[in-house]
């Protein structure tokens, strides 16, 4: 019996089929995927990352719930023109605390991997509130309500507890403190300490955001976690730049 | 459906076998694959033994095979952008190189520069100042066509104030200042007296004597006696038609009881020294640039750095 109709035996039994398909695709599958859990490249620790402060995190998800993401990625691919508007190509590690990632696949919008410190405060609320006034040929919806929403999450350290069950490396104070944090990066007057909150989240930026220092808002939240987007790793040392280029396997 | 097992059956027709299928009478060929299909499928099958050979392809165990070519999307990249670097590499040097304030001498330098700059005005300044650059009499963003400036208009001081930004958290050298809130300290009508004023510095009102009085007493040390402005506060001038916030009179009350400060980024980390020269450049050339005036201690030395 030749290979051929041997072959013929496999396509007209339905079981033997499925069970040789699952195999072919078991191994497509572990040469393809398993090694991203170990090599290098897909692991690699950049310095400067951070867990997102609970402000910050409140910010992502309503980033999440209004669906940015279907117009604008938070990827900036190694290309020229990218790197060249955007700012240096990101990198998988710093995605590494995000759950789900935010890289997207639709750029109707600008990619806003690098759009933290671009642009004002008072910028980011006018143009959520009204893209046009400061963009006329934008297509981008109003987010006004943002604005006169306060900022309702039920219990941050619960959120944050989910985050560390997978993965994310929030300390016990963290957790403890998640709602007192909150607050206080985003009201100037509030009561605590923040040279201990900077200490836990260097980088973060503490202030009001969105012009109103009575309440705590969306638009606080949002604005808080867009002036942060791509500001943790500092890319341009001269170490990791060179590391950077002479990477290979990729 | 009969199934005739491994007896071969011919279709006369074609010369064709068939497959052993057949329903109601119609029977299925077993016509093979055409040749050209099967070649090309077998050439992919070479092509990409090669591939994997030149380029990164097998994940390992520590990173993926390098590949002889010893390709990378990141190295391709830098290539690029050096290439590109090489092409403007004789204009940026002589940009590194020239003072902003020396750029004018060379015209042919500054056209390149205005044009650098104007490419890079469109990617980066755009979304508040417009993309014509005549920012908003409403929302706060300068026009920079126009000959009036917060903090200066000559070269010099349009570089700094992209290197440095505007009231940028964390710059030590930003350019900043802050006009306190008046909410609560004036009576409603010695604010209308006070709008009324301030309006009339421009020609749009009537003056007054209290108005004028309060305006001497609490915003002429910045605004100036007569509405002038302070370049070294960035205090707006208040006696021409060129409005930041507003000029209607509850635009102008908002401002003065709750001020809104404006804020630009720093641009220094962000883009290189030299595109930041092109910009001042591009900036200084739409209508409202002015000469830099030389104050240099020793006027000698200044000469001589120009050789």
């Amino acid at each position: 019996m030749g290979l051929a109709e041997r072959h013929k035996k496999l396509e007209r039994n339905i079981t033997l089929l499925a069970v040789g398909t699952f195999i072919t695709v078991a191994i497509g599958g572990i040469v393809e995927i398993a090694p991203l859990f170990w090599i290098d490249n897909t692991i690699e620790e950049v310095e400067g990352m951070r867990p997102y402060t609970p402000l910050e995190q409140a910010g992502r998800d309503i980033y999440v719930r209004e669906g940015c993401y279907s117009c604008h990625s938070q990827m900036v691919r190694p290309f020229r023109d990218e790197v060249e508007r955007y700012g240096h190509y990101s990198l998988a590690a710093e995605s590494m605390y995000d759950h789900p990632f935010q890289w997207g696949s639709k750029r109707t919008g600008p990619d806003l991997a690098r759009v933290g410190g671009r642009y004002s405060d008072e910028w980011h609320v006018q143009h959520l509130q009204d893209p046009q006034s400061v963009v006329p040929e934008s297509i981008m919806p109003q987010y006004g309500f943002l604005s006169e929403t306060n900022l309702e999450i039920g219990d941050p350290s619960a959120q944050l507890t989910a985050l560390r069950r997978v993965g994310v490396p929030y300390s016990d104070e963290d957790i403890e403190q998640a709602m007192a944090d909150l607050i206080l990066q985003a009201d100037p007057d509030a009561e605590g300490d923040v040279e201990d909150f900077l200490q836990r989240y260097p980088k973060a930026q503490v202030r009001d955001f969105d012009g109103d220092p009575d309440r705590i808002t969306e638009m606080d939240a949002l604005v808080a976690y867009l002036q942060m987007l791509g500001t943790l790793v500092d890319f341009d040392s001269a170490a990791a730049q060179e590391e950077l280029a002479q990477e290979k396997g990729r | 459906m009969a199934n005739k097992g491994t007896q071969k059956r011919v279709d006369e027709p074609t010369g064709t076998e068939f497959v052993g299928h057949e329903w109601d009478g119609i029977e299925e060929l077993d016509t093979p694959m055409p040749r050209w299909w099967v070649w090309t499928f077998y050439l992919t099958i070479i092509f990409s033994v090669g591939y994997v050979i030149a380029y990164p392809a097998w994940p390992m165990f520590e990173r993926a095979t390098e590949g002889v070519l010893g390709w990378s999307s990141r190295g391709q990249l830098a290539e690029e952008i050096d290439a590109a670097d090489q092409a403007r590499v004789s204009v940026r040097e002589a940009l590194a190189r020239v003072p902003i304030e020396r750029l004018p001498d060379d015209s042919a330098l500054m056209q390149q520069a205005v044009a650098g700059g104007a490419a890079a005005f469109r990617v980066n300044c755009v979304q508040c100042h417009g993309s014509g650059a005549a920012g908003s009499q409403e929302l706060g963003y300068p026009n920079l066509n126009d000959d009036a400036w917060l903090w200066g208009g000559d070269l010099r001081a349009i570089e700094y104030t992209l290197v440095h930004g505007i009231r940028q958290v964390g710059d030590d050298e930003t350019r900043t200042s802050l006009m306190p809130p008046f909410a609560g300290v004036f009576e409603s009508a010695q604010m209308d007296a006070l709008v009324s004023h301030v309006l009339s510095l421009s020609g749009k009102g009537q003056t007054n004597p209290v108005g004028a009085q309060i305006y001497s007493d609490n915003c002429a040390a910045c605004h100036g006696p007569s509405g002038e402005g302070d370049r070294e506060l960035g205090a707006p001038r208040l006696n021409d038609a060129i409005w930041l916030r507003g000029s209607s009179r509850e635009a102008i009350t908002r401002q003065i009881l709750n001020p809104r400060m404006g804020m630009m980024p720093k641009w220094e980390g962000r883009l290189d020294p030299v595109t930041i020269k092109m910009l001042a450049a591009y900036v200084h050339s739409l209508g409202g640039g002015e000469d830099f005036v030389e104050v240099a201690e020793d006027p000698e030395v200044e000469v001589d750095e120009q050789t």
